[in-house]
């Protein structure tokens, strides 16, 4: 009867204590949820878990910090397959059904506008990492964080055409061989503006459409039509199948340039040695010079060479995808809510500091400046060669 | 349009027989399992990465050449084509069920590349990439050479053996009917699983190839289907050269169109072709 009167005693105890230790637990705020979606299979997953590294090191890094707003922060991921129409039902998914607080983009022009169309409906915020068709992003709670600029298609050639004027040997002839991948293709449609503009003679115009597997007849037409700088509107690995076909036939275009390369390839490859492309933000000073951009580089390069990525460098779309979050945690913070008009409020009239610069989006689709950098692959890396401020201890372009 | 100079032509006309080859190769294996087995195998295109990506970690991970690869890949996967063709065997499944099937297969296929190798570009960098010679002012690389080499030699010895052969005339027969010529004596069931190998087997073959002239990705697997599809039903089911041919003839036709026009019409080439023979010759299908 003791031993029976003790435990019954413990039970007591042991529920006194637990009713006193439930208000603090009942204190404790809920996760703040956020819910993106990522081409993690299908033909865009090549960079999907570049993206998916760089947000969990993120929220890893928000949630030392104590959350958002004193709210530890859970980021729900759902796979798109890289199919717009999916990205679409599972942003409406996370919205209705999930019931996430906040959104976060996903990537690749054609899953953000499909989230841009769920964001819109449910007026919520939407930052998106790498949206390719500015003049397409015309929801007003819709924040970019790769900074092309309203008008790419004039400002980005505009930029790459400076570089070139600025090199040892100025292009005088330009052939112009494009993808009709849209986000691709208005853009090379732009550098012929640019370059008739600028005085430089086309000696060529050729156009594929994307999925082209043999680029032995355009490398050879290329060759054939001996122009000083090769304008490539390639995306993935398009144009290092374009160079090993020239490779092929013993030529080596004197300047080449490539819209959106596949960044590891074209330094790994031989090939690829002089490339030029575009990119907001490159693994040396001065964006290392920032301490967050320092941390993340390194966080990035550990995690991404635990996943066995071939390439564990920080580039365009890992800097993207982290200025994305920082957009996102400024919002939130500036507004002291997750209201996401106030969010939405907040950023149209402030600047939020990146690790790829201070970003504004008081323009066209929420667009600011156009922060395109020129960068070249040398010795096997890829390096800023223009803007001269960006360009590491006095790097130059250099010329085949 | 302008007409372009002889070299830039026939510079042409080489890069589509190569990529023409490559098509061969790889509708070799689809259009036997097609013809003779009645299964629309699209498997097939999932056996053909899964080789490449295995090539691609035999040479770079344990540094053994590419080419070796080829005695030791071929083998691996007609045991696992043997197997395929065991189970499938099981169920009696239709030419279409088969499709769904193995597009069920090649799904997974695509999973496990994914798992292993990360959906990241991987690039088989080996001295063959750099090896070329010239003929006059036309320039030959190795390894498509070597490609075309092997897709014309393979497409000719299985001409030759379904013909010439008691083993191929057994293999007609049962794809004739079935039934009659298990009267005669065919093992069908045996015969099924050999015919399924040699496709497993010449699967491992293309991919190894494939692994020496592309870069790799897993989503890729299917960005190959349409046009070796019209490679082999142009070339006719469960023909050895028909495919070959084909694809030449599809490559060619598009390196022309590149060169004389412009390079987004030429997917419009193979397609038009395959519309041209369905309506004229669909009987040959």
């Amino acid at each position: 009867m003791k031993l029976f009167n003790r435990f019954l005693s413990a039970v007591a105890a042991a529920g006194a204590v637990s009713m006193l230790a439930m208000p603090a637990a009942a204190q404790a705020p809920a996760p703040l949820r956020i819910g993106s979606t990522l081409a993690l299979t299908g033909p865009l997953a090549t960079t999907a878990l570049t993206h998916k590294l760089a947000g969990e090191i993120y929220v890893d890094q928000l949630n030392a910090r104590g959350g958002l707003l004193g709210r530890k922060v859970e980021w729900i991921v759902k796979d798109d397959q890289s199919k717009p129409e999916l990205a679409r039902t599972l942003y409406e998914q996370l919205v209705t059904s999930d019931k996430v607080d906040l959104l976060m983009g996903p990537y690749a022009t054609g899953a953000i506008l499909s989230a841009m169309g769920v964001a819109q409906r449910y007026n919520k915020v939407l930052v998106h990492h790498t949206f390719g068709i500015p003049a397409l992003a015309k929801y007003e709670m819709a924040f970019p964080a790769w900074s092309l600029g309203s008008d790419p298609g004039t400002t980005v050639p505009n930029s790459v055409f400076d570089a070139l004027a600025a090199s040892p040997k100025p292009p005088k002839t330009v052939a112009f061989v494009t993808s009709k991948f849209p986000s691709i293709h208005f853009m090379s449609l732009g550098a012929r503006e640019v370059a008739k503009k600028r005085g430089l003679q086309e000696v060529l115009f050729l156009e594929w459409d994307f999925g082209n597997r043999d680029f032995g007849p355009i490398a050879a037409r290329v060759k054939d039509a001996k122009p000083d700088l090769v304008w490539v509107g390639d995306i993935g690995l398009e144009g290092n199948m374009l160079l090993d076909a020239m490779k092929k036939i013993d030529y080596v275009p004197p300047l080449h340039f490539h819209t959106y390369p596949a960044p590891g390839p074209m330094t790994k490859s031989p090939d690829g040695k002089n490339a030029l492309s575009l990119t907001i933000f490159e693994e040396h000073a001065p964006f290392t010079a920032n301490p967050v951009a320092a941390e993340f580089v390194k966080l990035f390069n550990e995690r991404a060479a635990k996943a066995n990525l071939p390439d564990t460098s920080v580039e365009v779309q890992a800097a993207a995808s982290y200025s994305a979050w920082q957009i996102l945690e400024a919002g939130v913070r500036g507004a002291n809510s997750f209201d996401d008009k106030a969010i939405g409020a907040w950023l149209r009239k402030n600047r939020v500091e990146t690790i790829h610069g201070r970003l504004r989006f008081d323009g066209p689709g929420n667009y600011g400046d156009d922060l395109m950098k020129i960068k070249q692959v040398q010795n096997g890396k890829w390096v800023v060669v223009h803007p001269a401020q960006f360009a590491p201890g006095g790097v130059k372009l250099q010329v085949n | 349009m302008s007409f372009p100079s002889f070299n830039l032509l026939a510079q042409s006309i080489l890069s589509g027989i190569f990529i023409g080859g490559l098509y061969g190769l790889i509708g070799l294996g689809l259009g036997l399992t097609w013809g003779l087995l009645r299964q629309i195998n699209l498997a097939h295109f999932g056996l053909v990465f899964l080789a490449a990506y295995m090539s691609y970690h035999m040479a770079t991970v344990w540094h053994v050449d590419p080419l070796l690869t080829l005695l030791i890949l071929p083998p691996l996967f007609f045991l696992f084509g043997v197997g395929m063709q065991w189970v499938l065997s099981r169920f009696s499944i239709s030419p279409f069920n088969s499709l769904l099937v193995t597009f069920g297969i090649t799904v997974v296929m695509e999973s496990v590349i994914q798992a292993i190798w990360t959906a990241d570009f991987r690039r088989l960098e080996t001295h063959y990439n750099d090896q070329k010679f010239t003929i006059g002012s036309l320039y030959i690389p190795v390894p498509e050479l070597v490609t075309l080499v092997v897709a014309v030699s393979l497409s000719l010895l299985i001409w030759a053996a379904m013909r010439y052969t008691d083993l191929g005339k057994a293999l007609r027969a049962m794809a004739e009917d079935g039934p009659i010529a298990a009267a005669f004596g065919i093992n069908q069931k045996g015969m099924s699983l050999m015919l399924a190998g040699i496709c497993a087997a010449l699967a491992a073959v293309a991919g190894i190839c494939l692994a020496l002239t592309f870069t790799l990705t897993p989503s890729q697997i299917f960005a190959w289907v349409g046009v070796v599809f019209a490679a082999v039903m142009l070339g006719g089911l469960g023909s050895a050269l028909g495919p070959l041919v084909a694809g030449i003839i599809i490559g060619v036709s598009e390196a022309i169109t590149m060169a004389v026009a412009a390079p987004s019409w030429a997917p419009i080439v193979s397609f038009s072709l395959l519309i041209v023979m369905l309506l004229f010759r669909p009987g040959k299908l």
